[in-house]
């Protein structure tokens, strides 16, 4: 099957590629982090749909229900949140312009020349072979993860524990003046701990009626 | 399964210190603020055990674990050794400091074990993913302990650029090895060590992505080591960060970012020497010149003190520039001394400073032979080591480094640094100074805990006394290097 002389395989590869270039491109470029935020989704989500070109279905499923739908919307949330001042992000842009595009442009050009189709071409690296039907990507990452990689796996959840540590030790906050209540405390609560009990003589009121204050009242009646 | 068993008694240490961490974690929950001192205990007995282990389950040969994810080598178990001690005394130093603070807490232990995890698993690396993971664990334990004063906007604020240019450093170091893993197919350390040594004759196209792999790791390596032109964060963060965990990340990490350049430039792009040699030498010049003039113009101790690591880490890369089985011993001997010379010069900083009081500009040391003679006398050890004045340590390092460039052909390298090394003097003398013929200012007697003293006597004196006597350590670095690289 092919449509203007392209493979449907290549097509699907290309019309991807673009989106994925095209979006890359304006998360950096837009304006508002909010659409920088959806347009990383878009370029996700495309890149998703070229690693299952590859046949990495696990990776690419993974990449749709992790990045996607957590890491992002999370992520959303936190832009949307934040009072962000657009005026003092683009501060300094034209100040660092000229040095920044030199050295932007010499490492893109740098990076084009080594890591294109001269030294990756399919005559150097050979194309990845067919797997026959059935083959579960799947299957083949957990035997890989529990065996080959056990260690870096296992190293990889103590960073997690790590990251986990340092952000409640960073945030957590004890607060002396919250007015919650320990139920078991409550009942436990005998009447001498609420309850002072003082023994004293009784006292007389006495009435004492001054002569100014009288003297007063008399003015006010006349 | 006798595979599995092979696996855990050779990572057996880190194991340990695992675990003891995450008990220190919980520990902490159920213990009374009165009863933290317990968690002290628990973090030196971690320490104990771990070196108990390691120093059992030592032996002579080189010994693979997970898969080849994981060395036990003469190399990996003398600089675990070290980093236990250099940790204890960080312990040490940092537990009054800490409890005047209110950053007496289960989180400094567990995270700081959990650093040392990650030293201890770099030092064994022996895939890139198993380095690179290391190297991450320590790092994002590190960005924790340096805001873990919440209060000290400074802190926060050294905390964030730490993280940042961290963060960095690392996209660089996993690009770079993501090129060497597309050209040699793997992420072993030996089998691309094999890989490249086997290719016939290596083309233009696959050398020039090798090339562009080696910037990119050398760039990172440079970013976490401190050394110019990548040093921006090193003063910031020293200054900013609590003196405690500016103590912890000048020296024991030192150590395990040694194995990994070990590890990474020697073990396994050895075949790349020429290209990474001229790569170093540019660094080592350059962190040597701009850390020793900089320093001279600063008021503020520790930023000085992270001036002179830049120009430290300028010589231990002269040493591993060299690229020969003596420049490695000498680094190495050089990062070992170093360390012990840091830790002292920290701890007393850390001995000066007392509640709502940070001893950090020079000027707090002004008459300090006055207000403690003792206390003066290790200051100068120390000071004088640093600047390598004979007979001190510090001297011996930059010997041992200077003669293995002199036999690799290095010479005006040799002749630039010996002149930089006399500028550096000064502002090390300048110290010497102040606490000898000034005046002092601060009239506050000096409160600290006994061990601590008697720890930092015996830290600054073995300065002195390893100076006399350099060759036990240097027994040991050549041990390490020899059994391990050949």
């Amino acid at each position: 099957m092919t449509f203007f002389g392209l493979h449907f395989q290549d097509l699907v590869f290309y019309t991807l590629a673009i989106i994925l270039l095209m979006a890359g491109l304006r998360v950096i470029t837009t304006r508002n982090p909010v659409y920088a935020a959806l347009y990383l989704v878009l370029a996700f989500f495309t890149a998703a749909g070229i690693w299952l070109l590859l046949e990495a279905e696990f990776l690419a499923i993974t990449l749709v229900l992790v990045y996607v739908g957590a890491v992002m919307v999370l992520f959303l949330f936190v832009v949307m949140m934040l009072d962000i001042n657009l005026d003092r992000l683009r501060e300094g842009f034209w100040k660092a312009l000229p040095i920044a595009l030199p050295v932007g442009g010499l490492m893109a050009v740098e990076m084009v020349m080594i890591v294109g189709v001269r030294n990756f071409g399919v005559d150097k690296v050979a194309a990845p072979a067919k797997h026959p039907a059935g083959y579960s990507n799947t299957a083949e990452l957990g035997r890989v993860l529990y065996t080959d990689y056990l260690l870096a796996f296992e190293l990889a959840s103590v960073v997690l524990l790590v990251a986990i540590v340092a952000a409640i030790a960073l945030t957590l906050r004890e607060r002396r003046e919250s007015k919650s209540m320990d139920p078991a405390k409550q009942v436990l609560v005998k009447k001498a701990d609420r309850l002072r009990i003082v023994k004293m003589k009784a006292e007389v009121e006495k009435i004492v009626v001054s002569d100014t204050d009288a003297a007063a009242d008399v003015k006010e009646s006349k | 399964m006798e595979n599995i068993r092979y696996d855990l008694i050779t990572a057996l240490p880190e194991i340990i210190v695992l675990g003891m961490a995450m008990f220190i974690l919980l520990a902490d929950l159920f213990l009374k603020p009165s009863n933290r001192i317990a968690l002290y205990a628990l973090a030196q007995l971690t320490l104990l055990i771990a070196a108990y282990f390691t120093f059992t389950t030592h032996s002579p040969g080189v010994g693979y674990a997970f898969t080849g994810a994981f060395v036990d080598d003469a190399m990996s178990d003398v600089l675990k050794l070290m980093i236990y001690a250099g940790t204890a005394l960080i312990f040490i130093y940092s537990r009054h400091y800490l409890q005047v603070r209110n950053m007496f807490r289960g989180e400094f232990y567990a995270l700081v074990l959990f650093s040392m995890l990650g030293m201890m698993i770099m030092v064994s690396g022996q895939s890139m993913l198993t380095l690179y993971i290391g190297l991450e664990l320590l790092s994002l334990s590190l960005y924790a302990l340096v805001a873990l004063d919440r209060e000290n906007a400074r802190a926060t604020e050294a905390a964030m650029k730490y993280f940042v240019l961290g963060a960095l450093a690392s996209g660089m170091l996993l690009y770079g090895m993501s090129m060497i893993y597309g050209m040699t197919g793997s992420l072993n350390i030996s089998d691309i060590h094999h890989a490249l040594m086997n290719a016939p004759q290596p083309t233009r196209e696959l050398y020039s992505v090798l090339i562009l792999g080696l910037v990119f790791i050398v760039a990172g390596l440079a970013f976490k080591l401190g050394a110019v032109p990548f040093q921006m964060w090193v003063p910031d963060v020293y200054e900013g960060s609590p003196t405690a965990i500016t103590m912890l990340i000048s020296s024991v990490p030192k150590l395990a970012a040694f194995a990994f350049v070990i590890r990474l430039l020697a073990q396994s792009l050895q075949t790349l020497a020429i290209d990474w040699q001229s790569m170093l030498l540019i660094m080592a010049v350059l962190s040597i010149v701009i850390g020793n003039v900089t320093a001279i113009a600063q008021t503020n101790l520790k930023r000085m003190l992270a001036y002179s690591t830049i120009s430290h880490v300028g010589f231990v890369l002269l040493g591993l520039m060299s690229a020969s089985m003596n420049g490695y011993i000498s680094a190495m001997f050089y990062i070992a001394s170093y360390v012990l010379m840091s830790l002292a010069g920290f701890g007393v900083i850390l001995l000066l400073s007392r509640k709502g009081f940070e001893a950090e500009k020079l000027d707090d040391l002004k008459g300090l032979n006055q207000r403690s003679p003792w206390i003066a006398f290790l200051m100068l050890i120390v000071m004088f080591s640093m600047a390598g004045v004979p007979p001190t340590l510090g001297f011996y390092a930059k010997f041992t480094v200077l003669q293995a460039a002199l036999q690799a052909g290095f010479v005006w390298v040799v002749v630039f640094a010996v002149l930089m090394a006399v500028i550096g003097a000064y502002y090390y003398l300048r110290v010497i100074k102040l606490m000898y013929f000034d005046e002092p200012e601060d009239k506050q007697p000096i409160e600290a805990p006994i061990d601590m003293r008697v720890a930092l006597s015996a830290n600054a004196l073995g300065l002195l006394l390893l100076g006399l006597m350099p060759q036990s350590l240097m027994t040991f670095c050549g041990y390490a290097i020899i059994r391990s690289l050949s």
